[in-house]
């Protein structure tokens, strides 16, 4: 994976296919000390404790279409290149909760990339589950919430070409206003 | 910052405009793989410009979805394109500039993009 932004895309997809209703994707960037802070929360139908120290694990899978399952390895160890952590809390019945940490400045830190594409890919394919997205810069804080919009919209979907438009404005502008002086 | 009055203005738009959407045939499924494998490969710009270009020529009897890993890792992205006669067209090593060229030939007018499937390897 080229950018942070894609190991987000690929995690939450494990939360789509856990059947969640709710993906709560919150990214904390600090720029004076440079940490930054995803996580990927659902409430999904979770795991147990020997599922999750076996998701870590390359070799192993769900699937049955290929031996290998690569997407939390990789989330996990772009966060540990940068020195930084990972973790996975999950109750089955419940959700789970996916969180790595990075430190910025260090040499082997991944760029985070296009958050707004990512966003778009994940409400455009799943309109029918909620995504609550917040990204906090320092002081600055954007939040996007599908609830908010599917209140308005009424019975008119999320994935309609023009509602779709209108996302990835709010998605582009509210990380611009992420650089806005206090 | 776009308002939720432009959301309201934007759904009562789309609302005139559904009968005219209705009653649509020939329905065409559009799943692009994204799984891990895909994702790295590339998946990610490729569904965006399957949207994006729906979108712009109005195809309202095109629906784009996605899909997990089908297995053929090395070929991605995959995308499948199902039509309504049960016909299904798989196109490997897809990237956003190959997309136009699909809607319109194969979308569109009917015609395979037979260089792009996996049938022309």
């Amino acid at each position: 994976m080229q950018e942070l932004s894609l190991n987000v895309l690929d995690i939450a997809e494990n939360s789509v296919r856990a059947d969640a209703s709710l993906i709560k994707i919150t990214i904390e960037e600090d720029t004076f000390a440079h940490t930054l802070r995803i996580s990927i929360e659902d409430d999904g139908c979770g795991m147990t404790k020997e599922q999750i120290e076996k998701v870590m694990d390359p070799f192993f899978t769900t699937r049955t279409t290929r031996k290998v399952g690569l997407g939390v390895p990789f989330f996990k160890m772009s966060a540990e290149a940068t020195g930084g952590s990972f973790s996975i809390a999950s109750t089955v019945g419940k959700g789970t909760r996916t969180e790595a940490f990075y430190h910025t400045d260090h040499i082997d830190m991944l760029p985070l990339g296009d958050m707004p594409a990512t966003m778009l890919s994940l409400i455009s394919v799943n309109p029918h589950l909620d995504f609550l997205y917040t990204y906090t810069r320092d002081h600055n804080t954007f939040t996007l919430d599908t609830r908010a919009l599917k209140e308005v919209l009424e019975d008119v979907p999320l994935n309609t070409p023009e509602v779709l438009l209108y996302i990835k404005e709010q998605l582009t502008e509210g990380e611009k206003g992420l650089n806005d002086q206090p | 910052m776009k308002s939720l009055e432009e959301l309201k203005a934007i759904r009562d738009r789309v609302r005139s405009s559904v009968t005219m959407r209705e009653g649509n045939e020939g329905n065409i499924r559009v799943v692009v793989g994204m799984a891990t494998c895909g994702i790295a490969a590339g998946a990610r710009p490729v569904l965006a410009a399957f949207t994006e270009e729906v979108a712009k020529r109005n195809l309202t009897n095109v629906t784009v979805t996605q899909t997990g890993c089908i297995g053929i890792c090395q070929y991605e992205p995959v995308v499948e394109v199902f039509e309504s006669d049960g016909t299904k067209t798989t196109y490997i090593k897809m990237t956003p500039e190959k997309v136009p060229q699909i809607v319109a030939d194969h979308l569109v007018n009917g015609n395979v993009v037979t260089e792009y499937t996996i049938g022309n390897l």
